[in-house]
Parts: structure tokens; sequence; C-alpha cells
């Protein structure tokens, strides 16, 4: 019904040159620069002495969770799959990096402790403390067969971007195979991260309940390097995989693939038509997005120190979906600063960074007020601002919008169905 | 002339409604069918059917050289397999140029880690398609900015683009101007010269102007098959469309 | 001391009369006066069944304190008292009802000291008293105290009492006291058995240890005594495992204790000398291996307890079998017991199946009335509305706001229910209209925007009402529960919400059937466009349905409510279960939902019933279950025709 509406704008033509190399394109230009400067401003700031270095970690987190969103606007912003369970892959990438850092600082420290004893202290012994230490928060010493290869660096690398990886292939595998889709999709992915949160919050899932992994921001054997450099490496790191994360969803969005991505958010079955397997993009689109989301946790929790099963709650997803929709869908550099601005206004607003307002009867509190605050401009931005904060670039580079508004992300589904007679 | 798609004692029904009954049909190569009937009579079941978006209850579609069975394929292996279809409204990506939508639809591999790689040859194999259905100056033009006439005719070239065996149009010709329409029908009759082209449509005139083998379908059937003079000299086919307005399909 | 004066206190409160010494109580002591004062096994039983044969119940009293020496007799009178010793003094009381009968010093009154044979005679008078005591709460409290420690002695006074009870659950449990003592201390195989056999026609708790305590059974290893009543040989694997078996042999001096780990290295430990052990460096000690093998050469030297033989493990057994024999002689009883045992567990099992189906039909109405809102709303309006949960949430803050102004319970109850309909009902369509109708056609953008409302609602009502759950207060009459036996029960609270869940649910089908608005729902369920044109106001049957579906997730609330916190997140728990429900069920119907209900509130008590210590982990299967469910049902239970259809 939709397609047959014409833009009165009539004829505008494409400014971005698709030819040049995608490291020269003006927007990853321009994007690089400021990550850049962002990057090396903090560092320099830092050494200075002028920023602390609570507020580096909060950059680098930040960083961090832009890379969660640039993978979820390339999954619901272009492919029209509003996943409401990618912050969960996130997570997951959090827990692997966590069980190597927390079973290799306790392995020192236990070892430490066990060479003073009579005896040297042998494999079985050095296990059986580290269990003590790790698990007796939970009631237990055994050590879960989860935990074979925690302390091994590499292989714990590799799973936090093998193991969303490989949930986000059979989940989606599932799911799309059997033609789930819309907000049957979505429900599905909130079902299955509520489910995974719920297995993490037991004490018998073998990750410590809902004590999660904790003592993250220390490195073993780094003890000697003060936190104030460790959270320049992980500044630095965050923003390199930002950095090539905005490129790869660049140069992945442009060309043939993005626009069987768009076509597929956009009409579905026309794809098909076409003879593209649309169950094998979306398959690769969300596989490829949940390992981009499982190395942004595996940077971003070694910053926060801490991860548990709240952080896989739904609520934690959906979260990511707003930055993403506040942002503007659709483009990337709208993601970025939805989740820049929405995040770092959060933690501004809930540290007590906000002044209190006293109206006379009543003082508002914005540590109280502030997610009432956050909900209701949601509201407000899908409402009247559905382009979001990236519709301000718009006006900016003067670009006359040939995007109509009934033209979104949100079209894919509705228009499958209204297509059957 | 061999047979390029063999429909076979193919039934459907949706709720106890017979769609299709029993319809057996068949479309050499190259080709130039027009399929009629009034509403109801089953022209977008079949397209459905042959274009693996529903499946039949009984009956067997065969494609190709190989024979192929349709009905165990998918939409998207169906459309690799060389059948191309044309829907009734316009479907074209709006959100995207012409260009894209060329590319998109150009016959290349089709698997997702193929096409991230970058062709550059194929922006020059877009516009050749662009330039044969006249929209080679609109190249960077979004399609939903483009006239209703336009985006048929980018339909069609998308669907040239495809370089199919089979193309299934539904009703091309519908809110065109005169002059589109000519345009329409040269393109059609040009791209039947090498492959199977069957086309559904409603405007008798139109499909005179095709001048090509007409099937007549009712209630699910094929009622009769042959020149449109002959069909219309049927008494059966003539019993079917009196007293029946001519609305568009639904 | 302190057990004494409660109970005088409670004689206190219930006697009001006599307050005179000379009460009737202290006459009929003083008709026994020497007898109770110095009583003996043999005198002491014509006595008692005489106080006995009074009722009086203050009788009660006297006689527990009697055997816990809470009695004394003044020397100048003869008058018996309840008396507390203070220093050089005691505290009297009076026999008849407690209340101060002033003191007298140590000396001028006699403590009576019943002996062991007097006071289990007097215990026994006591369980006549209790167990015929008018109050069937006391007789209650009696057969508890006596299951939990019963004596043959009470088989007698038990009996006597059952003929007269008319209460009868009562009169089940004394029947079942009385075969339970029978069991464990009859003397005659035959009574026993018959005990045995009426036994397994129960299925209490008790009845369950009564026939386990016939079966205990001793580990003897190597044959046991030809009159043993042998259970049956224990076989390694089977049975027991490799180490209790060795443990059970170590008990027997038949091979060494095992040595634990710790221990090894404390023996290693103490022969370290010049860095070695044995001639082994300490340095190389530092695998499991080489400390056993050190320790090896300890065991050589003689300097260690040897090790056991792990690997001869099956040659020892089979050279020393070990056997499970009965403490219970008489291989009748044990037989009987063993068959009886096997009925009650099959009774249980029968019974547990029929309370887990009471259990699951309870959650499901729950999951029935807080889904089907959203049902309706889905189904017309193709949106998800992710404010659902805190329409609920809304529905049981009115109920606790009703509360505050209301007192009553009943009332407020009431009052609550449609007013919770009304502002849940308003406040869907306040959304409805402000926000939902702007997106239509955007369901993504609906289903975010939704939850914005979700977070701004739940922060706004914990600022108003605080962080805090609070109280939601059922009626008396709503706080009891329907027990059938020992095992299936359930509470009113929850059959109240199901008999709602029904009501909601004839409502609703008669909405639909029967109403024009059902009607023109259920067009634009099935074709909006095509009801468009028909001249169906769409956007009035959207805020009609979404009065109503917000309306009904507010009554749940006020019915969540009552039995589950009432806290600002509340909503939460339910929005996720609500729309597998829906999406299980199949979107748009009404039977659909109720199907999806049962399904989900049938397989999450199933789950929790295979593994009960874990709720957590039985939501985790329940909902793989479903996302593998939608695999083979993709439009749920009830497939609708409809806009989603694909």
């Amino acid at each position: 019904m939709t397609s047959t509406a014409t833009n009165p704008n009539g004829s505008a033509v494409e400014t971005v040159d698709r030819r040049r190399p995608m490291l020269f394109r003006t927007d990853v230009l321009i994007f690089l620069s400021l990550l850049a400067l962002v990057t090396v401003g903090a560092t320099v700031l830092a050494q200075a002495g002028f920023v602390s270095t609570s507020f580096v970690k909060l950059l680098g987190k930040t960083l961090c969770l832009c890379l969660a969103a640039l993978a979820m606007d390339l999954v619901w912003g272009y492919t029209g799959i509003l996943s409401l369970g990618h912050f969960a892959f996130f997570g997951i990438g959090g827990y692997a990096i966590g069980m190597w850092l927390m079973w290799d600082r306790t392995e020192l420290i236990v070892v430490e402790t066990l060479v003073r004893g009579a005896l040297p202290p042998t494999p079985l012994e050095i296990e059986e403390a580290i269990g003590t230490q790790i698990f007796g928060v939970v009631g237990s010493s055994d050590i879960p067969w989860l935990w074979t290869f925690a302390g091994s660096l590499p292989l714990q690398l590799a799973f936090a971007v093998l193991v969303p990886g490989a949930i986000a292939l059979v989940f989606g595998w599932l799911a799309f195979r059997s033609r789930v889709a819309g907000v049957y999709l979505s429900i599905l992915t909130q079902a299955g991260t509520l489910a995974l949160s719920l297995w993490l919050f037991q004490n018998d899932s073998g990750l410590r309940g809902n004590n999660g992994l904790s003592g993250l921001q220390n490195l073993p054997g780094l003890d000697h390097v003060p936190q104030s450099t460790v959270s320049l490496w992980f500044l630095w790191a965050s923003a390199l995989a930002l950095g090539l994360g905005y490129v790869v969803a660049a140069w992945t969005v442009s060309g043939r693939f993005g626009s069987v991505l768009r076509g597929i958010r956009d009409d579905e079955a026309r794809v098909r038509f076409l003879g593209y397997e649309v169950e094998h993009y979306k398959l690769a689109v969300f596989t490829g997005t949940a390992m981009a989301c499982g190395i942004g946790g595996a940077l971003y929790y070694p910053q926060a120190g801490i991860v548990n099963p709240a952080e896989i709650a739904p609520i934690a997803s959906i979260y990511l979906a707003v930055w993403v929709a506040i942002g503007g869908r659709g483009r990337l550099y709208g993601a970025v600063i939805g989740a820049a601005v929405v995040s770092l206004l959060s933690s501004w607003f809930t540290g007590g960074g906000a002044p209190d307002i006293d109206l006379g009867v009543y003082v508002i509190k914005w540590t109280d007020w502030w997610l009432v605050l956050l909900g209701s401009s949601f509201v407000l931005v899908t409402l009247f601002a559905p382009k979001g904060l990236g519709g301000f670039v718009d006006l900016w580079t003067n670009r006359r919008s040939t995007r109509r508004d009934d033209l979104g992300p949100d079209q894919g589904s509705l228009r499958a169905e209204e297509e059957t007679p | 002339m061999s047979a390029l798609l063999e429909v076979s004692g193919v039934s459907k029904s949706f709720d106890g409604f017979k769609a299709i009954d029993n319809l057996s049909f068949s479309v050499g190569e190259p080709e130039l069918r027009a399929i009629i009937g009034p509403n109801g009579a089953g022209k977008t079941t079949f397209m459905d059917l042959v274009t693996g978006k529903t499946r039949p209850d009984s009956g067997t579609i065969r494609y190709g050289e190989l024979a192929q069975d349709l009905t165990r394929m998918s939409e998207a292996k169906i459309a690799r397999a060389g059948i191309g279809r044309k829907f009734q409204k316009p479907t074209v990506f709006d959100d995207q140029t012409v260009t894209e939508n060329l590319t998109m639809a150009l016959k290349s591999p089709r698997s997702p880690f193929t096409v991230l790689t970058r062709r550059p040859s194929m922006i020059e194999r877009a516009a050749e398609v662009a330039q044969r259905v006249g929209l080679r100056s609109d190249m960077n033009a979004r399609a939903g900015t483009l006239s209703h006439g336009q985006k048929q005719w980018l339909e069609i070239g998308m669907l040239l683009a495809q370089e199919p065996r089979l193309l299934l149009v539904d009703e091309p010709a519908a809110g065109m101007t005169a002059a589109e329409r000519e345009r329409t029908t040269e393109m059609l009759v040009e791209a039947a010269k090498t492959r199977a082209v069957v086309v559904i449509e409603h405007d008798m005139e139109f499909v005179r102007r095709l001048g090509c083998r007409v099937t007549v379908l009712h209630e699910g059937r094929a009622l009769a098959e042959g020149s449109l003079d002959h069909v219309c000299a049927d008494p059966r086919v003539i019993d079917v469309y009196l007293g029946r307005p001519e609305t568009a399909d639904a | 001391m302190r057990i004494v004066s409660l109970i005088a206190l409670f004689l206190f409160c219930v006697s009001a009369q006599a307050h005179a010494q000379g009460g009737p109580v202290q006459t009929l002591l003083q008709t026994h006066v020497d007898d109770i004062a110095k009583p003996s096994r043999r005198t002491i039983q014509p006595v008692l069944d005489d106080l006995a044969a009074s009722g009086r119940p203050e009788m009660v009293g006297f006689l527990e304190a009697w055997a816990n020496k809470g009695i004394v007799q003044r020397e100048e009178d003869g008058l018996f008292f309840y008396a507390e010793r203070d220093g050089d003094i005691y505290r009297l009381r009076s026999v008849e009802d407690g209340q101060d009968a002033g003191e007298v010093g140590r000396r001028e009154a006699t403590e009576l000291k019943p002996n062991s044979g007097v006071r289990k005679l007097i215990a026994t008078a006591l369980v006549q008293f209790q167990l015929n005591d008018p109050d069937p709460d006391r007789r209650r409290a009696a057969l508890d105290a006596l299951t939990r420690n019963p004596t043959p002695e009470l088989l007698d006074p038990l009996r006597k009492s059952i003929d007269g009870e008319e209460v009868a659950d009562i009169r089940a449990r004394k029947e079942a006291l009385d075969r339970l003592i029978t069991i464990r201390f009859g003397t005659d195989t035959e009574t026993r058995v018959a005990a045995i056999e009426w036994m397994s026609t129960q299925l209490s708790l008790e009845a369950r240890a009564a026939l386990n305590a016939v079966l205990a059974t001793d580990t003897v290893v190597g044959q046991p005594d030809s009159g043993a009543n042998i259970a049956g040989l224990l076989e390694v694997g089977r049975d027991l495992t490799e180490d209790q078996a060795l443990e059970i042999l170590a008990a027997e001096d038949i091979v060494p204790d095992r040595v634990e780990r710790t221990e090894r290295d404390e023996v290693l430990i103490a022969a370290i000398e010049d860095g070695a052990i044995a001639g082994i460096p300490v340095a190389n000690l530092d695998t499991e291996d080489a400390r056993w093998a050190a320790y090896g050469r300890l065991v050589e030297t003689g300097d260690a307890e040897p090790l056991p033989d792990i690997s001869a493990v099956g040659d020892l057994i089979a050279a020393n079998p070990i056997y499970a024999v009965f403490q219970e002689p008489d291989a009748a009883v044990t037989d009987a017991a063993q068959a009886a045992l096997q009925e009650v567990e099959n009774r249980v099992l029968r019974a547990e199946a029929v309370d887990l189906g009471l259990d699951a039909l309870s959650l499901a109405s729950i999951y029935f009335l807080a889904a089907i809102g959203l049902a309706i709303t889905f189904g017309v309006m193709g949106v998800i509305n992710m404010a659902h949960g805190e329409f609920i949430m809304i529905g049981a803050y009115t109920g606790y706001v009703v509360q505050l102004f209301v007192p009553d319970y009943t009332a407020s109850l009431v009052i609550a229910l449609p007013l919770a309909f009304v502002i849940a009902g308003a406040a869907g369509v306040a959304l409805e209209r402000l926000v939902i109708r702007h997106l239509a056609h955007r369901p993504l953008e609906t289903l975010l925007a939704t939850f914005g409302i979700s977070v701004a609602l739940q922060q706004l009502f914990k600022n108003i009402f605080g962080t805090q759950a609070v109280p939601l207060t059922s009626p008396d009459w709503l706080a009891g529960a329907w027990v059938v036996n020992d095992v299936i029960g359930i509470s009113y609270i929850r059959i109240a919400i199901f008999l709602m869940a029904l009501l909601f649910l004839g409502l609703l089908v008669y909405i639909l059937r029967r109403t024009r608005l059902g009607l023109e729902v259920r067009a634009v369920t099935q074709n909006p466009g095509m009801a468009a044109s028909l001249g169906i106001d769409p956007d009035r049957v959207g805020m009609a349905t979404f009065a109503l579906g917000s309306g009904i997730a507010g009554v749940a609330g006020v019915a969540i409510g009552l039995f589950a916190q009432v806290t600002s997140e509340m909503g939460t728990g339910y929005i996720v279960q609500s729309f597998m429900t829906v999406v299980v069920g199949g979107v748009g119907s009404v039977f659909g939902t109720l199907a999806g209900a049962g399904l989900i509130g049938g397989l999450q008590k199933g789950i929790e019933w295979l593994n009960p210590s874990n709720t957590l982990a039985a939501q985790t299967y329940m909902i793989l279950f479903i996302i593998l469910f939608i695999q083979f049902r993709p439009r749920g239970i009830v497939a609708q025709k409809g806009r989603f259809v694909q």
C-alpha cells in the first residue's frame, strides 16, 4: 500500500560516492577523526590529571556500548529485526573474559598462599583452592564444567566471540527458519534472554548466581600497574574496536549486501523473489552482530569490574534498542550518538551529577526522576522525531531528506502481511 | 518447443474454498502467454504456486530440462532457477536508488558472503538495464520518488536484470498512461523473444496487443486456450464473462 | 516454671469461677490428699482415674504441673497449690484458676516429687484428658505431641477416646495414631500386619514414617545369623558406592581406614627431615602421585598407617558380603510394610498429581487473567503493549490505596475491583489515544514506545509509593486453604482467582460473540481493511478493546496483589509470561489464550515438580520449550486467521 506513494521532493541525487574506498568516505572519516579526537584528548587530559580515572573508564565503557548499539542498528535499523536479546550477547562476552580474569587472578593469589606451606602445592590442591575461592560464595567448591578452559586467555577470548555467535546461530536458525518475524521475533528474543538471565541467576548455573563475576578490573599479574593506566589501555582498545566496528559496519551496509539488508527490512517477500535466501542473510547479520556485541562486552566488563545476571536481563537489551531509536535507526552514526548521549546522560543523572530542582513544594531528585524523564522522552522521540538525534545531522548537513517517514525499518514485517489479498 | 513449465493436476484450497482446482498448464520457451479470467479465477494463486509462495495440496509443478519439482523448493531457490515475478502493484524498494534496486536484481551469485564482496562491473550492467527500461537518467534517484509508471518499468528492469527464463507478470498495464502501455507492450514482446513470459491481465485490449496465446482461467480451472479470437468465441468463456463487471482483481 | 505459669494464666482466662480456695478442684484433690502427696505406682492409678472421671478442664493444668514438680502442699492446711520458688519462698497460685494465693516460706510447704513411674501414669492420664478435651484444637495439639513421641501406654486412653470423637478429621487421626502405635509396639504379628495394611490406605507423612520405621535396616558384613530378617544383599554399583563399601569394611576392621589427603599431608609434613621425606626431596612433591608415592615409602618403613587396597575392592566385597538386615525380626511384618509402603507411595503419587493439577490450574488462571487483556489488544490492534504489566501494577496499587481509606477488607475489595478496572481501563485508553494511535502500522516502534511508558510508570510509582512492597490484605474469609488431605490442598485466594478467571472468560466470550462491539472486534481482528470499508471505525474499536484489555489487567492486578507482593516492578514479572501465553495460545483468540495459559501453567508446575528445588530453572526450561513449540506451531495452539497469518 505504501509503495504507491510518490515523493513530491522529486529526484534527489545520492550524495555518497560509492566508488571511493570505504576508509575515505566522508562519514567514516568524520567519525574516525572524532573518535580519535576523543580518545587522544581523554588520554592527554588524564595524563595531565584533569580528568579522573573513573571518567576515563566511563568513556571507555561508553565506547563499548556504542559498539553494541552499532550492532543493534545493523540488525534492527538495517535488517528490520528488532532483537531484544543483543545485550545478552554483550553480557556473555563479559562473562567469557570475566571467567579468565577471575580464574587467573585467583590462581596467582592461591599459589602465592600455597607455596608458603610445608609441601609444594599440587595441581589438585591449586584447583581446589581456586574452587573454594571463586565458588565459596554460592556454597560450593567444585569447579563447574563451564570453567574447564577458564585458565586459558586465548580460548576465553575466543569464547567471548564464539559463544554469542553460536547461540545466535542456533536461535536465529530456529526462529528464521520458521519465518518468525516482526513483533513475534522480538518477543521470542526477549523470552530467550529472560531464560538465559534466569538460568544465570541460579546458584548452580556454575557462574556464581546473582553474585556474578567480580573484581574484573584487576588484571592478573599486573597489580603493579595503576588503574589510571589500565583504564587508558582499555579506552584505546575500546576505541579501536569501535572504529574497526564502524568501518566494517559501514562497509557491510553499503553495496549490494546493504541493499539486500534494507530490502529485507522493507519488503522481505520481494527479496525472496529476487532469489536471495532471506533467512541466510538474517542469520548472517544476527550472528555477526551477536559476535560484535560479544567483543563489546569483553572490553566493557573489565572496565566495569563486575558482570552479573541483571546485566543480561531483557530490559538491558530493550535499552539498547532505545538508544538506537533515540539516536536514529538506519544510520550508523545515529546508533553511536544515541548510545553515547543516553548512557552518558544516564550516568550524569543517576550519578548525582545533575542538580536537583527545587519546586518549593517538591524537590525533584534526578536520581529518582531520571527514568521517568528517559521513559517519557523516549515516547516523545518515537512520536515526534522518529529519525531520532540523527535527524539533526540531516539538518546540519542540510541534506534534503528523500526518506519518507512511513518508510522506516518498521515496514518490513507489515508489508508482507498486507500484500496478502 | 519443449515445455519449460509443466503444471499438472494442481489443486489448492483455502479453508474449503478451491482457489485452484486440478489445473494443468504448460508454457514453452520462448513463448509469450496471457492468462485472463474473471475475479477469483485463481490467477494470483497460480502465480503464488509457481513462485513457491504457497504450496499446492496436490499435483506437481515441473520446471526446466531437469524437470525440477518447484513444490519442494524455496521461493529464493525458484527465483534463482530462473523464474522472475512481477507483482500487480509495483514493488520496488522505495528507500533505495534505481541503481541499488537494479544491482540487487542482477543475475549473480546470491550467497551472503559472495554478495559482501564488491564488483564494480555490476554498476555498468545495472546502467545497461536502466537504459533498456528508460531510466538511465534516474539512476541515482530513490525509487520512492519515481512516478507510478517509472516504478513499473523499474520493476520490469529488475526482472530483466535477473535474466529469468520464465517471467510471470501480474497486470503490468494497470494504472498506466497510454504511452506507458505502449512501451510496456514492447518491452514484454521483446523479452518474450528469448524467454517464456506469462502475463496475467484483465485488460483485453492490452492482451490483444500482445498478440499471443491466451489461457482462460475460471474457478481455478483452465477453461479454454488458444488465440484471443478463438477463446473469445468460446461460449463457455462468454458465459463466464457476461454480466460480470470487469473490476480490478483484488 | 514458665510453662506452669503460662498454663496458670490460661486457666485464669478460661475459668472465671471458683475464686475461693475451697473450690471443686481442691475439694476433689483433698479427698485423695495422702495418695497425691505421697504417690506410688501401685496406689496412684485409682486416684488418677477418679480425677479423670471428674472431667474438669482445670485438671489438665494440675496434672501437668504435678508431673513437672510444680505443685506444693502447704504444711499448715494440706492444701495444694501451683508454686514457683523464688529464693526462700514459694509464690502460690490457686489450683482452681491460677490466681495469686499468697506466698509461704520454703520450709512451710512441701514440693510434690512424683517418681518416674508415677509421672508416666500421670502423663497417660493427662493424655486421656487432652484427647477428650472439648476444644478440638487442643485435641489436635495433643495428637501432634503424641504422634511425635508415641509410647505403648498411650494406646489404651487413645482407643477409649476414639468412640466419643465426633470431629471427623480428629477421629481419623486418632485411628491412624492407634495403628501407628500398634505397628511400632504391638506384640503379635497379626495385629501389627493388620495395622500395617490399614496404613496402606493412608497418605500422611506419619503413615509413611511409620512404615519406613518398620523397614529400618542395619548393615551387616558377612553372612548374618540364621534368624535374621534379611532385607537383601547390597551390591557395589547398585546399592552403594565403592567408597561406601570400603567405609563399611573399614568400620569392621577388614580393611585399613581410608587416608584422606589432609591426613596424608600431615603425616608427610611430620616426616620431613632435612628437606626430604623418606629420601624424596620435598620440592619434588608437587603432584598428587608423588605425594602418595612418598606416603607409600613411609608405610613401608612403618612410619604411616597402611592404605586400603582400592584395586582389590571387588575381591574384598566378594569375601565379605554386605547385607542389609531389618531391625524388625518378623519377616511377615516387614513384607507387609514393604507392600503397604509401595501402596502408600502410589497413592501419594496420585494425590500429588491431583495437587499439581490444582496448582497448575491456579497458575493458569493467573496467567490467563494477566494475559487475556494483552491477547485482546494484540489481536485487534496488532501491537504489543509493553506497559501491560504496569496496568496490572496500577490495579494492585488501586487495591492498596482503597484499603488505606476503607479499613474493612471485604468492603475495600468490593470497591477496589471495579475501581481497578476503571482506572487501569482509563490508563489504557489514554495510552491508546495519546501514543499507540499515532504509531499505527509501526508495530515495532509501538513496542518500544510502550516500553518507555512502562519504564516511566514504574519509576513514577516507585517515587510515589516507595521501593518497599506495600500490603494488600485479603479478607479473613479468603485467608485459609481448602485442604482435602495431607497432600492435596489449595488456598481460597487461588480458588477465588480461578473463579474470577472463569467469570472473565465467560464475560469475554459473551462480549465477543453476542454484542455489537464483539462483532466489530472480530471483524477488525480478521481483516482490518475490510472492516474499515464496512464502516467500522477502527479507532473506536481500538479504544474500546484497550479499555477492556487494560481494565481486566487492572482487576488481575488486584487479584495478584492479594497473594503476591505489590511493588512497582510487579508487572515486569508477568509481561513476558503473558506474551508467551498469547503467542503460544494463538493471537486474537480468547480460547487460544486459555489454552496457552493452561499449557504454560501446567508446564511450569510440571517442570517445578520434576526439579522442585529450583523454580528459576523451571522458568528457563519452560521458555526454551516455548521457543521450540513455536517452531512447530508458529501460529499458536488456536491458529487464527487474521492479520498475522503469513
